[in-house]
């Protein structure tokens, strides 16, 4: 096990003439909840699907517990992607196959429970799900593995707050004690308090990356009214 | 138990403090097991890693200590218990003068009030 779980320097992304992710210089551990905070078009999905492997850097250097993107990196992340990606013709239990089928560290009993405190059941089709249980039964899977590194975009983005607390528990409750959790969002009040550390992304800069005790500490505030100071538009 | 966090101090340290309360107020009794970390911390809605900072500094301050065998327990010093119970009570006497203060009370009007106090009489 390395030291750092990722590691990033002068990490940079463009489409085109426009820069996505901007020579970021980053080092995050083991064990952590992170939260990737930003306003839209701040470079949050872009860094996950570069994580993930999903895209390539432009230029720079980027490790996930000592790999660049790839087989061995891929088998450690487990990533809840901003949107969907089953068919919708899916049963419950053909997900759970399916992951089984998929992920080595994947625990079914584990999924198959939490479908159930869900109100889940096994023979639901996708497509008769409402947009928050399709959020949920998503999250349920991801979490059911036993992944170095939990890439969460948007994770509480489209659930109620009954569900959102659900969701919080069930990160807080379901990640392996080694493992890294970072999820993007931009609903922070909601999650401050689940959160060791924060990363500000701002025009794909990092603009700030402490914990969240320390950022009360210095500022008397909390990460959220930072935030809104920090990210206020018109300026 | 009601976990309250406020926005704008550190989240471990209003942890520090509730679980201070919940020792010297006796809800977990000298000498019993503390929560595991994570039981604390879902029920706190809290991330681990802040709930462990915070029983590492009542580990410090000797309220609660790790057993081998039994884990974390609390103290069974009970004279530190109400020492600090006592430091509380000081504490919460000196903002109540201080808010009387607030109203115009100078300390001896309030410490009539107080000579005089009956908790049934509703009115003033």
């Amino acid at each position: 096990m390395n030291q750092e779980l990722i590691t990033a320097r002068g990490l940079t992304k463009s489409y085109g003439t426009k820069t996505a992710i901007d020579h970021i210089d980053l080092s995050v551990g083991h064990g952590r909840i992170i939260g990737l905070l930003g306003p839209n078009g701040s470079g949050k999905t872009t860094f996950i699907k570069l994580l993930c492997g999903l895209l390539h850097p432009t230029s720079g250097e980027l490790k996930i517990d000592g790999h660049s993107p790839g087989v061995e990196s891929k088998a450690i992340i487990s990533y809840l992607p901003d949107r969907m990606y089953f068919a919708d013709w899916m049963r419950t239990s053909d997900l759970a196959a399916f992951f089984a089928d998929f992920y080595a560290d994947f625990d079914r009993t584990k999924a198959l429970e939490m479908f159930k405190s869900l109100g889940i059941g096994q023979n639901d089709r996708i497509k008769t799900m409402s947009k928050g249980t399709k959020e949920k039964a998503q999250l349920a899977l991801i979490m059911s593995r036993k992944a170095q590194l939990y890439l969460l975009d948007e994770p509480i983005g489209g659930v109620d707050p009954a569900a959102r607390d659900f969701i919080l528990n069930t990160i807080l409750t379901n990640y392996n004690e080694n493992g890294t959790v970072l999820l993007s969002t931009h609903l922070i009040s909601d999650i401050e308090r689940v959160l060791d550390e924060v990363i500000f992304l701002q025009n794909g800069k990092v603009v700030r990356h402490d914990t969240v005790d320390n950022i009360r500490e210095q500022e008397g505030k909390s990460v959220d009214q930072l935030f809104r100071e920090i990210f206020t538009y018109g300026h | 138990m009601n976990w309250k966090l406020t926005e704008d101090r550190p989240i471990w340290i209003q942890l520090v403090e509730q679980l201070t309360m919940l020792i010297v107020s006796g809800i977990y009794e000298s000498g019993s097991a503390v929560p595991a970390v994570r039981t604390l911390a879902t029920e706190a809605g809290v991330n681990p890693n802040t709930m462990q900072r915070a029983l590492a500094e009542l580990e410090n301050r000797k309220l609660v200590e790790t057993r081998r065998t039994a884990g974390r327990i609390v103290t069974e010093d009970l004279s530190l218990i109400l020492s600090i119970r006592k430091e509380l009570a000081y504490q919460r006497t000196a903002e109540f003068f201080t808010s009387m203060h607030a109203l115009g009370y100078t300390e001896e009007q309030t410490r009539e009030l107080l000579a005089a106090w009956n908790k049934k009489e509703e009115s003033v």
